[in-house]
């Protein structure tokens, strides 16, 4: 794939660009300046923002799968009417970053199609299935809580149309987060079945949590250059200690027990310890072994045929109406 | 040169977007009248910029602008008045539950 290929050959792609454009380049991010898309950026900073926020965008469209799930079997008609604004914002967070990377050169069409065709990623989370409700709240809670605590640093990205549209995502993230914590504080509080759903829930979801933080620092090839160009301003392994340290106490608030036995308190490190992550299991479902992979793939495009006569009838009428304005 | 104004034969309106520093959106500051769009940055530095207030500019001729109409203003906002769902502090978290 593109991105272990380009950090090999990092060094003649810059070679190839006008050095005195590149230096200038590097100091702008050195500085914290923001890049917009009229300024000049090496070709390598291009495809790299455009793969990584054009994944940001499937991971919100493909995200509205597994929790659109429970839509119709939501317990009440507040939690109903609350999943389904949760699921209406991703929609929108999708199309902010679908813009933002068309400000790159890239169009919508082009990235619709390599999602489709299976070309592009987005974030292994997604291809896990929601069993019960359950699920709903440690969504809200572990996956959108893991994923603001990668969006926050975001904000402040170097490239201006990314982070600008971090910050409307982020303001507008906060509520999913807590949903999702209200349902399980519901669960946790209620029958030893719903304690039990609620527990059960957590054992599978913490660890694909964990995850989406992406591959180890020792195994995260662009990690070092994107960090040097400002597009990530923390790395893989110091977001995911910060999420198991914050989300510890939420676990325990809850009553509930993360699991890992290895996870401890280290006074020394000032941190958790925690245990290893099944990265075999990771990267099966970066390749798209994930349990219900096929199944997404085949919804999106379901919704993208279905869709199909829509899009031609507003042609259509717009066709129409510029016929009558010219006669 | 004077038609009174009446006459149809000032240039064209263009709306003028000034980006206060780098990282910032574009605002929308007013409009200038200009020939072409080349004209109408020129216009816009001088109209709107002579203090440093930016660091980019944008023209959009005006004719280009589709406004929503002020009339259905109440039925085109009125379905997010009720969703106060949609807002963080509308969930009980305890206190004691830090960073959500």
């Amino acid at each position: 794939m593109y991105t272990t290929e380009m950090s090999k050959t990092v060094k003649p792609i810059e070679v190839a660009e006008d050095p005195a454009l590149v230096e200038a380049f590097e100091a702008r991010v050195a500085a914290d300046e923001f890049i917009e898309p009229k300024d000049w950026m090496p070709d390598a900073y291009r495809k790299t923002l455009v793969r990584q926020i054009s994944q940001h965008a499937h991971s919100e469209i493909v995200g509205m799968l597994p929790e659109g799930n429970w839509i119709t079997r939501a317990p009440s008609l507040r939690r109903k009417a609350i999943l389904l604004a949760k699921v209406q914002d991703e929609a929108g967070h999708g199309l902010y970053l679908y813009c933002a990377a068309e400000t790159l050169g890239t169009s919508r069409e082009q990235m619709i199609d390599a999602l489709h065709s299976g070309k592009a990623k987005y974030s292994t989370i997604f291809n896990y299935p929601t069993l019960t409700w359950a699920d709903i709240g440690a969504i809200g809670w572990l996956v959108d809580g893991a994923a603001i605590m990668n969006q926050v640093p975001l904000q402040r990205t170097s490239y201006g149309p990314y982070a600008r549209a971090m910050v409307r995502v982020c303001k507008e993230e906060s509520f999913h987060q807590r949903q999702g914590y209200e349902i399980m504080i519901a669960l946790a509080n209620g029958t030893p079945e719903q304690r039990r759903m609620a527990q059960d829930a957590l054992n599978r979801w913490w660890w694909p949590s964990l995850m989406m933080f992406g591959p180890p620092d020792d195994n995260s090839p662009n990690t070092e250059r994107s960090m040097r160009w400002r597009i990530k301003r923390e790395t893989n392994d110091e977001l995911r200690q910060k999420f198991v340290d914050i989300t510890k106490p939420q676990a325990d608030y809850l009553g509930l027990t993360i699991p890992d036995a290895a996870l401890a308190w280290n006074e020394e490190k000032g941190g958790h310890d925690y245990g290893e992550i099944d990265w075999e299991e990771f990267y099966a479902v970066v390749r798209g072994e994930g349990p219900v992979a096929r199944e997404r793939m085949e919804a999106r495009r379901k919704a993208w045929d279905d869709g199909a006569w829509v899009r031609d009838a507003a042609a259509a009428h717009e066709a129409k109406r510029q016929a009558k304005a010219a006669a | 040169m004077s038609d009174g104004g009446q006459g149809g034969h000032d240039w064209p309106l263009w709306e003028v977007f000034v980006r206060a520093k780098g990282g910032l959106n574009h605002r929308h500051v007013g409009s200038v009248h200009a020939p072409d769009a080349e004209l109408a940055i020129r216009h816009a530095r001088d109209t709107y910029t002579r203090r440093l207030e930016g660091v980019s500019l944008w023209v959009v001729p005006s004719s280009a602008i589709t406004a929503s109409d002020p009339e259905a203003a109440g039925e085109l906002f009125e379905p997010a008045e009720s969703k106060v769902y949609r807002h963080p502090t509308f969930y009980d978290i305890p206190d004691v539950v830090k960073h959500i």
